[in-house]
């Protein structure tokens, strides 16, 4: 349908650039280049040089800038990021089908299904432009998946916004939430979960992360390289524009043409419609075995494609650059490469395969141009009109790019921090302790912007197309059916708490960890892979350095000790306003495996009758709380990491949730066992009586510590009254202390708790769900 | 025709051995969403779903036509009006006119098409909250004498899912009287109208019956635990059992 011209620009219009080609920068050593302004510092440029063994022509010195760049290169987390390949046990990589390195780790499920899933970041631009920073990242990384040879089949979205009644957060706010939906529902992905978190620390430096999950049949993993010489190499899908480029206008010395563009968008515009017939494309060249390797469009655009291809592969690449469709003709070569337009993709396609990939395009109106072809040269050659601009080896801007080893140091004022506990501060004055009080705390936690109900955006998602989401929001993991014969499925859930990172990294990172795992198995699912997104302040600074390096240190030695392996992630840095960074915030995403959805176990209480059980005990840990940041405080420690006992906690649910003895689950985290159960109550309106009394005796802390503790490797339970011997039993064998605090009670239509004034559940759902509407409308 | 690409197949059983021989079909356009779901719906509910692509020129020998939801050609100059002129459209414009009386179902953007197509009256703008919105539904049944709801009692009510961004129900007074009239009413909202359509109206029905359109999403609503959490999650299963008791009755 598409009528594709082999060469996009008459040859009088690429005349208008004065071209810098290999030969020319070999004869002129001494010309200024833009380096400083690409963003590379002298001794990186001076490596370049080295690399080549010449100053670099226009176009390359654009390519080894965006490579070489924090984003693309993880040039100052790289030595650290090394602990999640090395913290591995054989035991761990047993079911990891592709490890971190690829666009997306694979792991196996079993019955020759695979998943593979990544968490990555799209914070800058969701500043500058809400919509389209949000919705482009749902677009990315969504496109890594497609990479592997998966279908998408769901997305997840953490949010960290700065305090909820500043005037800025509701442009972020609406922005984001709307770009998240237009551009998700627009593909046909459920959104089954994620965060909304509002601290002030995120208001001039939001974090909008997103995940993508997608499955596949072993057999169907594609991997990016470009292998066997003479193959052909092709980029499909959108048009290639001047959008997404953050130096442009450095490069305006590579052009003697004043009259172009010159006030271009740096960031990308999204057209989710494009992406989605890119899905539907893709999956139909992968079920024909049209394509050798494959590789998406993302960050730094055709230089990282080309690079990641040739450098993958086992011999070269030549592109001849004029041969880009473009959306402006008026962009130089350098501003090509860098271009980071949405939904295009580049792969390498075997010559006997041409006619069958263009029927392919040709029926989904894609629209697609033939740049090159893979070589045996080892290197990466670009050129215009036949002059090349680019002669590269792909490897020294792919993965030779130059590695940090930042000076880092625990800051000087983390002991103050951390000894300034908040029981007994000026902000744990007139703790609330008489049945009013409690029950007025209660209320003011569940209303409060961390902990209220998010419906008002998930409801601007769609969680049902494509039949498969046995769970989503508000529940403790989103699941979702992967083979509808047996049932087997996965659950993912993503976590992060910037205050307890802030208190400790080392231990806050494991929070993370722990929490999504505990979320994950609270579901029922086996955890299987994490993924992670590390968003921190700049490197540069000796404290934050630090922050990450810890957070690392924490995050890889939970991994290990939770038997589950790293598969890719995402590193970003630089957040931060001024010199004020923002609370180190390492988003953890975990997958786990249910064999059949079915036996999924959900958050909310429905059987009148049923025994409420309190799992874990309960310290008074309330420093980096909820309840303390409703007080304004922020000191002490976070509450203690117990991997052991997260590990025996997950053993328990999940084998519940196997053998039926448990209806319902609901992690406890955030705001404690108020919280909790706060959310089973409101889940399906359905009420219970608990008593703390013996959860009290045995812990030794008051009902306001009890209520309102965030100490972890605890849970609720709900469990059938013909159940509850077999599931004690399950626990006293296990060692692991559980109590019953009470029981369901499906007419009351109150929460009631001993010591606390009965909570009618209308009051509650009202402050519950009122709040996001009362400041977003 | 082309083949959909599932993730694993949706296991049914035909419930009768008149009805696995009927044959329904699924449009897929550029963009559309809810295809897999519209195909599954149907395989549930005993049939066989038969895969059709916009740019086909022929319906084959489908007993019944679906138009799934989704974002068909982004939605970018209206809703559903590029996807009114695809080549497969002019023949289910005919196939539903003609003596025969095809059955079509118009599922959401499906909906929009079939307004487009002027196989129905009226069309959808912007919710008046100007949100996207994801909910479960209460619908009642107005009308069950139309070939999709043959199954249901009037006055029930259902709950199946509703996502949409441009799901306000607008025609001018003399349309919507006239609907009312002719009984052509076939869904209204429950409760809280969750879009302003006029009248509630959450789906409506040509003169003959055969062509229904509705904005909430029956074919989200067809396996318990996959669907709304309210009710028993498989309410909107009765469309596409209707559909198959008016096809083995046209048959008999």
């Amino acid at each position: 349908m598409t009528e594709t011209p082999a060469v996009a620009r008459p040859a009088e219009t690429a005349k208008k650039f004065n071209i810098d080609t290999v030969e020319h920068a070999a004869k002129t050593p001494d010309t200024e280049l833009p380096w400083a302004e690409l963003g590379l510092k002298q001794n990186e440029f001076d490596e370049v040089v080295r690399v080549l063994g010449r100053r670099p022509t226009g176009a390359e010195l654009a390519m080894y800038s965006v490579m070489w760049s924090e984003h693309c290169s993880y040039k100052s987390s790289k030595n650290h990021l090394r602990q999640f390949g090395e913290k591995v046990t054989e035991e761990m990589k047993k079911d990891m089908l592709v490890g971190i390195g690829e666009n997306a780790g694979v792991t196996n499920l079993g019955d020759g299904w695979a998943v593979t899933f990544k968490i990555e970041s799209h914070n800058s631009p969701s500043f500058v432009e809400p919509y389209q920073g949000a919705a482009t990242g749902i677009g990315g990384i969504v496109r890594d998946i497609i990479s592997m040879g998966a279908r998408p089949v769901a997305v997840m979205d953490p949010l960290r916004f700065g305090e909820i009644d500043h005037p800025d957060t509701a442009r972020v706010m609406h922005g984001a939430v709307a770009g998240i939906g237009g551009y998700g529902n627009s593909l046909g992905l459920p959104n089954i979960g994620g965060e909304m978190v509002f601290d002030s620390v995120y208001q001039g430096n939001p974090l909008v992360n997103a995940l993508a999950v997608g499955v596949m049949r072993h057999e169907d993993i594609r991997l990016a390289n470009a292998s066997g010489k003479g193959n052909k190499v092709v980029l499909f899908g959108a048009r290639t524009g001047g959008d997404g480029i953050g130096g442009a206008s450095v490069l305006a010395s590579e052009s003697f043409d004043s009259t172009k563009p010159s006030k271009r968008p740096a960031v990308q515009v999204g057209d989710p419609f494009a992406e989605k017939v890119l899905i539907e494309c893709c999956l139909e060249l992968f079920k024909g075995s049209l394509v050798e390797g494959i590789q998406d469009l993302g960050a730094a655009g055709i230089s990282c494609a080309t690079s990641e291809l040739a450098s993958n592969g086992d011999g070269g690449m030549q592109v001849e650059l004029t041969s880009v469709l473009l959306r402006d003709p008026t962009l130089t070569p350098g501003e090509i490469l860098m271009s980071e337009s949405q939904e295009r993709m580049m792969a390498v396609v075997t010559p006997e395969n041409i006619a069958a990939f263009e029927a392919v395009m040709d029926k989904w109106a894609v629209e697609y141009s033939w740049l090159g072809e893979v070589t045996d040269t080892g290197r990466l050659i670009i050129t215009w009109d036949g002059e090349v601009i680019v002669d590269v080896d792909p490897r020294t801007v792919a993965h030779d790019g130059p590695v940090y080893d930042r000076p880092y140091a625990r800051p000087e004022w983390q002991d103050a921090v951390q000894a300034d506990a908040f029981t007994g501060s000026v902000q744990d004055a007139g703790r609330p302790a008489a049945p009013a009080e409690l029950a007025a705390a209660v209320t003011e936690l569940v209303a409060s912007p961390n902990m209220c109900s998010k419906s008002w955006i998930t409801d601007q998602y769609d969680r049902y197309v494509g039949g498969n989401t046995a769970m989503a929001f508000p529940d403790d993991a989103g699941v979702v059916r992967v083979d509808e014969e047996t049932g087997l499925g996965v659950a993912l859930a993503t976590d992060a708490n910037g205050r307890y990172t802030y208190l400790d990294p080392y231990h806050g990172a494991q929070l993370a960890l722990a929490e999504a795992y505990r979320n994950v198995a609270t579901a029922g699912a086996v955890p299987m892979a994490v993924s992670d997104c590390l968003n921190f302040g700049s490197p540069e600074d000796p404290d934050v350095m630090w922050q990450l390096a810890e957070a690392i240190r924490g995050l890889s030695d939970a991994c290990m000790e939770l038997g589950i392996p790293v598969t890719g992630g995402n590193v970003s840095l630089y957040n931060q306003t001024g010199s004020t960074p923002i609370h180190p915030s390492p988003v953890v995403a975990v997958l786990g495996k249910l064999d059949d959805v079915a036996r999924r176990t959900p958050s909310g209480w429905r059987e009148d009758g049923q025994a409420i059980y309190l799992l874990g005990t309960t310290a008074a840990e309330l420093d980096g709380s909820e309840w303390s940041k409703l007080r304004g405080h922020l000191g002490g420690l976070p509450p203690t990491v117990d991997l052991a006992a997260e590990r025996e906690l997950g053993e328990i649910l999940i084998n519940a949730s196997r053998d039926g003895m448990v209806d319902s689950a609901h992690d406890l985290s955030e705001g404690g066992l108020a919280a909790a159960l706060v959310e089973s109550a409101l889940r399906y309106g359905v009420g219970a009586r608990i008593s703390l009394q013996d959860v009290l005796d045995r812990d030794g802390v008051d009902l306001f510590t009890a209520l309102f503790s965030e100490s972890q490797a605890r849970a609720i339970v709900a469990v059938p009254r013909s159940e509850e011997i077999r599931f004690k039993d399950m626990c006293t064998a296990r060692g692991f202390a559980h109590v019953r605090i009470g029981v369901v009670d499906a007419e009351s239509g109150v929460l009631e708790i001993n010591g606390v004034e009965t909570l009618s559940l209308d009051a509650l759902r009202e402050a519950h769900e009122g709040t996001l509407p009362k400041y977003f409308g | 025709m082309t083949e959909l690409p599932l993730i694993g197949e949706a296991v049914a059983v035909a419930a009768h051995p008149q009805l696995a021989g009927a044959k329904i079909g699924v449009v897929t356009f550029p963009g559309t969403l809810d295809d897999r779901d519209a195909a599954r719906a149907v395989r549930l509910a005993g049939a066989t779903p038969v895969a059709l692509w916009h740019a086909d020129t022929t319906l084959g020998d489908v007993d019944a036509v679906i138009i799934p939801g989704g974002f068909s050609y982004g939605d970018y100059l209206r809703a559903g009006a590029i996807s009114r002129f695809a080549p497969l459209m002019a023949k289910v414009i005919d196939a539903a006119n003609s003596e025969a009386k095809l059955p079509v179902l118009g599922i959401c953007n499906g909906f929009q098409i079939l307004t487009e197509s002027h196989l129905l009256p009226g069309s959808m703008i912007k919710n008046d909250h100007l949100k996207f919105l994801c909910r479960d539904q209460v619908l009642r049944v107005e009308n069950n004498t139309t070939d999709w709801t043959g199954d249901y009692a009037v006055g029930q009510e259902i709950t199946v899912p509703l996502k949409n961004q441009d799901g306000q129900y607008i025609a001018d007074e003399k349309t919507l009287d006239a609907l009312e009239a002719e009984g052509r009413v076939v869904f209204r909202y429950v409760g809280w109208n969750p879009n302003g359509s006029r009248r509630d109206i959450a789906g409506i029905s040509n003169a003959a019956g055969n062509v229904v359109g509705l904005m909430p999403h029956p074919e989200h609503a067809v396996e318990a635990g996959f669907g709304p959490q309210a009710g028993s999650g498989t309410e909107g299963l009765g469309f596409f059992t209707s559909v198959l008791n008016k096809i083995v009755g046209d048959n008999k």
